[in-house]
């Protein structure tokens, strides 16, 4: 799995290619981890690359909200892909990280 | 060996309200209109098989308590929910009371649903039956005597009339009782809880009910993978979804649904069965539930593991191995 990283003005974007499983989920989880850092950070996580997310993946979203919300930063996904909608659906993990439907109504709502 | 399922709740028994019933009639009506059912045998297929099961059934409101038919001259249970009065019952309807019968009942915990169908099961009360209590606690016997005394019960335990003997074990040893290889686990519960694994003639169900699996834990050195390894049918405990048990409901114990699959799958067991469903849950909902973790096992399936089949348990349901 490759994680490109770009800015859209003080938004970090991050966008993970192929499947988030027990496999990749740590390293995903170090990357998000050392983005979200210690000051108030924007993050956006385009999800339209991801195939498929394991329950290690959505825990490594999980971390990340929390040291996001613990430094008054913010996190957030957008461009699911249709199985990885299903995925949130099925464990109601809208209610964890929050989550727009497109990128650029997330860059809006978070500029 | 056969499994049958006596009470599938958790926490608290969940019984079906009138306005309840009355919706599921209606909904059955209105399905029927259409139908030609001019016969028993029309009605019951109609049932069935037009009608999904949380129209046509019921998921039920009892307690856990899990029956293992072993073939075997002894009754083997887990757990003493509300479900342990029906299987009592049961029993009684079965044998009459002059018949005397040897119980081996395996506790995971002695949280308050797990226990609170013991003063209701009438084998205790009847001179002659040996009932076994086996389990990993140290205060099991205070445990059932504080239920079943002053001022919460009429009758007190120590009154009675069959012979009732509480027997310790220990974690990662194994046993033999009544023919069953039995093998216990401690799991993350208040207060810890134990699973089991049973074994006979080559078939293996894993009870697994108040146990927090931490996600973090799911890699192949995690022992309830060893736990589960290849058994028939686990029976897990799924009463939240992985939204819930990782944010508000953290550490109180329990698991899911996404977790169940995911250490079914690792462990290459053939059929999951979610046990324990939270009360608050109707019908409809735990058939929801079940359509989409039949779903999640098939979206997290890879080429490399066998299929694995998925079933909520209900009040009632048999298995057999």
């Amino acid at each position: 799995m490759e994680i490109s990283e770009q800015r859209e003005g003080n938004i970090i974007v991050l966008s993970p290619v192929g499947r988030v499983n027990n496999d990749t989920s740590r390293a995903f989880q170090t990357k998000l981890l050392s983005c979200v850092g210690s000051t108030a950070t924007k993050i956006l996580i385009d999800f339209s690359g991801v195939e498929y997310i394991s329950a290690a993946g959505l825990r490594a979203l999980m971390m990340a909200s929390k040291q996001s919300k613990a430094t008054n930063g913010r996190l957030a996904i957008a461009g699911r892909t249709p199985m990885v909608k299903e995925i949130f659906t099925i464990s109601r993990f809208s209610l964890v990280v929050q989550v727009f439907d497109t990128i650029a109504e997330a860059i809006t709502a978070m500029s | 060996m056969l499994i049958r399922f006596w009470g599938t709740r958790g926490s608290l028994p969940a019984p079906l309200s009138y306005r309840a019933v009355r919706t599921k009639i209606r909904e059955a009506l209105l399905a029927a209109r259409s139908q030609s059912l001019d016969g028993a045998d029309a009605i019951d297929l109609f049932i069935d098989r037009s009608l999904p099961f949380s129209v046509g059934g019921t998921y039920g409101g009892n307690t856990c308590c899990v029956e293992i038919v072993t073939g075997g001259d002894e009754y083997v249970l887990c757990d003493m929910g509300t479900g342990a009065r029906e299987f009592g019952n049961s029993v009684l309807a079965k044998h009459g009371p002059a018949k005397k019968n040897r119980f081996n009942i395996f506790m995971s915990h002695l949280h308050w649903d797990h226990i609170m169908g013991f003063p209701f099961f009438t084998p205790a009360y009847i001179p002659g039956n040996v009932i076994r209590i086996h389990g990993c606690h140290k205060v099991m016997r205070e445990a059932f005597e504080r239920q079943q005394s002053n001022p919460s019960f009429p009758v007190d335990f120590r009154t009675l009339g069959a012979t009732i003997e509480f027997v310790e074990l220990e974690p990662g040893r194994t046993y033999e009782i009544d023919g069953l290889s039995v093998r216990a686990i401690l799991q993350n519960h208040g207060g810890d809880s134990f699973g089991y694994r049973f074994s006979k003639d080559g078939r293996t169900v894993v009870y697994s009910t108040d146990s927090e699996h931490k996600f973090e834990a799911l890699d192949q050195s995690y022992p309830f993978i060893e736990f589960f390894r290849n058994a028939d049918v686990v029976i897990f405990e799924a009463q939240y979804s992985l939204a819930d048990q990782v944010s508000v409901k953290e550490g109180w114990g329990h698991s899911c649904n996404i977790i169940g699959v995911e250490l079914a799958q690792l462990a290459g067991v053939k059929h999951l069965v979610m046990y324990h469903h939270e009360p608050v849950d109707d019908d409809k909902m735990l058939e929801k539930i079940l359509a989409e973790t039949r779903r999640y096992e098939e979206i997290s399936r890879t080429e490399q593991k066998q299929k694995l089949i998925v079933t909520s348990a209900y009040d009632g349901l048999e298995i057999i191995l």
